[in-house]
């Protein structure tokens, strides 16, 4: 009999997996935004809740509480985010009038309702993420437990978006096998957990279609600076090369692109990081071919022509 | 397990009292060095293997020590010259090994508080009254050596438990360092008296940024000049609290210690400064803006319909 290792099921032309198909970002059908803008800028701000007790299988978040237990220090410092790092964020996007997508733990909606109150107020969209940062879904959670997880998560958001959640990201973009259709299932229009792509396209799944959602995980802060350790200045500089870039693609393909941000409350909202992101956004608006948008907007622009297309 | 620490109330950046330096300053201002000692064999069972490396531990034990040979005299030297007074978590049996480097912070007039024993004994697992000995050892060996009241706590290596914190104000501890949630003071709850925590920052401390991350000196100090211009502009809203947490032994080194020279004249260069100790901000905190901040109700627009 051949070895399990020297035979292979699913070799075959596409991917070994059945959610989407290969189809390159370039060859795909173009799509334009309001105003023939290049740039989509959809700022994402994810608020998150980091419990004391969060189990390290099957493996912690990054930002999750890596001392001994119980680690006030990390617990504490993530709740610097929502305490002060937030508002300085708002007050940043309100300069330069922008409404972000904020992807919100379900445990954070209860935990700092002021925060949310001001995203609401001014017309954030909101996206569930989860519970909270010790619930990241994964290959061993079981499929009645998962889809319980992912309707606490978007009841608890609903409620403060006015019964409007279209969007989902998985804690520490973590998927099981059965969160794609659960999320279908759940009449979800987009997902934001797969990192493969500069632009939204379809996924299939046995409970219905979604969007996925290309938000940034290469130049996110938490990459950059946590993950990678790199100071705000080079943070600034990958992040305007991928600006610059994109926007140079818009014009050649025809199409237009999407500059996915994620700004982190216990990130960037630190007082030596803040005004990066008040640089880059200066310098993006320089520019000018921008459109501010929100996840939904992005989703709903996208399908409309693709349905077309 | 507790699936949270509970210690504090949700307090938004834009729904809390205003704070009021002396002086009308913007910002309070102090500087924390760690001065601490660390054991060549220190017992196992701690929780987790202290020392890298198997013991002993020659190169990590003598880095550190570094700091105590060397480099915390010229941190004295570069705070002497700007005229700021330190505020030194210690590891209280400092004072047996090396009394001239606590002598020395005495005649600076710095303040010393709490930072337990050594820094190669870690609390986690201790029951209360075995904390409750090394607190009591802490601070009286402090007060033995300086002849003053030690006012703040920092747990070595920010171990904890569960109630360390309830255990403090018992010994007179008025505040604690061992928590991050803000830039101002923040009322921790304890089974009784008074406790606060004092805003400390592992974001731009010199050991996490250029001794782990590898980010050279001059890296640092932009990062720290920033974080410091923010808050500054802040604080002419709402005093806020910069601390400049320090380590001898990583700042104190030859290649970086003008990093903290620039550093301090930087600060010191601006008019609405509060050049304190963690002291004599939990005093004044405490005087005048504790009672309030516990009062504290968030605003209606907090409430949900």
């Amino acid at each position: 009999m051949t070895s399990p290792r020297l035979t292979y099921p699913l070799r075959r032309r596409g991917l070994d997996h059945n959610w989407f198909s290969h189809e390159p970002t370039i060859k795909r059908p173009r799509v334009s935004w309001p105003d023939g803008k290049a740039i989509a800028l959809w700022i994402t701000v994810p608020v998150e809740f980091f419990p004391l007790d969060a189990p390290a299988q099957p493996f912690r978040p990054l930002g999750g509480l890596m001392l001994g237990y119980p680690d006030l220090w990390n617990s504490s410092s993530r709740d610097y985010g929502a305490r002060i790092g937030i508002y300085r964020i708002i007050r940043v996007l309100d300069s330069f009038k922008l409404r972000a997508t904020a992807a919100v733990n379900a445990a954070a909606v209860e935990k700092y309702p002021r925060a949310i109150d001001e995203m609401a107020v001014r017309r954030w969209e909101f996206v569930a993420n989860g519970l909270d940062m010790g619930h990241v879904h994964h290959g061993g959670l079981g499929i009645e437990d998962e889809r319980d997880l992912i309707r606490q998560a978007r009841d608890a958001v609903s409620e403060v978006a006015g019964g409007q959640v279209h969007g989902w990201h998985s804690p520490a973009r973590s998927n099981s096998q059965n969160t794609l259709m659960l999320l279908a299932e759940q009449g979800f229009a987009y997902v934001t957990d797969w990192a493969n792509d500069d632009m939204p396209y379809t996924v299939t799944t046995p409970a219905g279609q979604l969007c996925a959602m290309p938000l940034t995980y290469e130049w996110s802060d938490r990459n950059l600076l946590v993950q990678h350790n790199l100071t705000v200045e080079e943070y600034e500089a990958q992040v305007m090369l991928a600006f610059h870039r994109l926007h140079d693609e818009a014009r050649q393909y025809g199409s237009g692109r999407i500059l996915s941000l994620s700004v982190s409350p216990w990130i960037l909202g630190y007082p030596h990081r803040i005004k990066a992101l008040e640089r880059v956004l200066t310098r993006i608006s320089e520019v000018g071919s921008v459109w501010h948008a929100t996840g939904i907007q992005i989703t709903d622009t996208f399908k409309a022509q693709i349905a077309h297309s | 397990m507790l699936r949270e620490a509970n210690r504090y109330d949700y307090l938004p950046l834009i729904d809390r009292p205003q704070i009021r330096w002396p002086n009308s300053a913007r910002v309070a201002f102090w500087v924390g060095p760690n001065i601490e000692f660390y054991e060549l064999n220190p017992p196992d069972g701690q929780g987790r293997p202290i020392w890298p490396r198997p013991y002993p531990d020659v190169l990590n034990y003598s880095l550190r020590d570094y700091g105590n040979r060397s480099g915390v005299w010229r941190v004295m030297e570069a705070l002497e010259r700007v005229g700021v007074r330190a505020s030194v978590s210690l590891n209280a049996a400092m004072c047996d090994h090396m009394p001239d480097i606590v002598e020395e912070c005495v005649k600076l007039k710095w303040e010393l508080f709490s930072h337990g024993i050594y820094n190669t004994r870690l609390i986690y697992g201790l029951s209360e009254d075995e904390i409750r000995q090394v607190i009591r050892d802490s601070v009286e060996t402090i007060k033995k050596y300086s002849g003053r009241n030690v006012d703040g706590w920092l747990a070595p290596a920010i171990s904890s438990t569960e109630t360390f914190l309830d255990l403090l104000p018992e010994f007179g501890i008025k505040y604690t360092i061992d928590m991050a949630p803000d830039d101002q003071p923040v009322p921790i709850k304890v089974r009784r008296g008074r406790l606060i925590a004092v805003p400390y920052s592992t974001e731009i401390n010199d050991i996490r940024v250029m001794g782990v991350r590898g980010y050279s000196a001059d890296q640092w100090a932009a990062m720290v000049k920033a974080s410091f211009d923010q808050l500054y502009e802040e604080g002419q809203h709402n005093g806020m609290v910069a601390c400049l947490p320090l380590h001898p032994f990583v700042v104190g080194q030859p290649h970086r210690i003008a990093a903290l020279h620039d550093v301090l004249k930087h600060v010191t260069s601006h008019a609405d400064v509060w050049l304190a100790t963690a002291g004599e901000i939990a005093d004044w905190y405490l005087q005048h803006h504790y009672d309030e901040a516990v009062g504290h109700r968030p605003s209606e627009r907090a409430v949900r319909q």
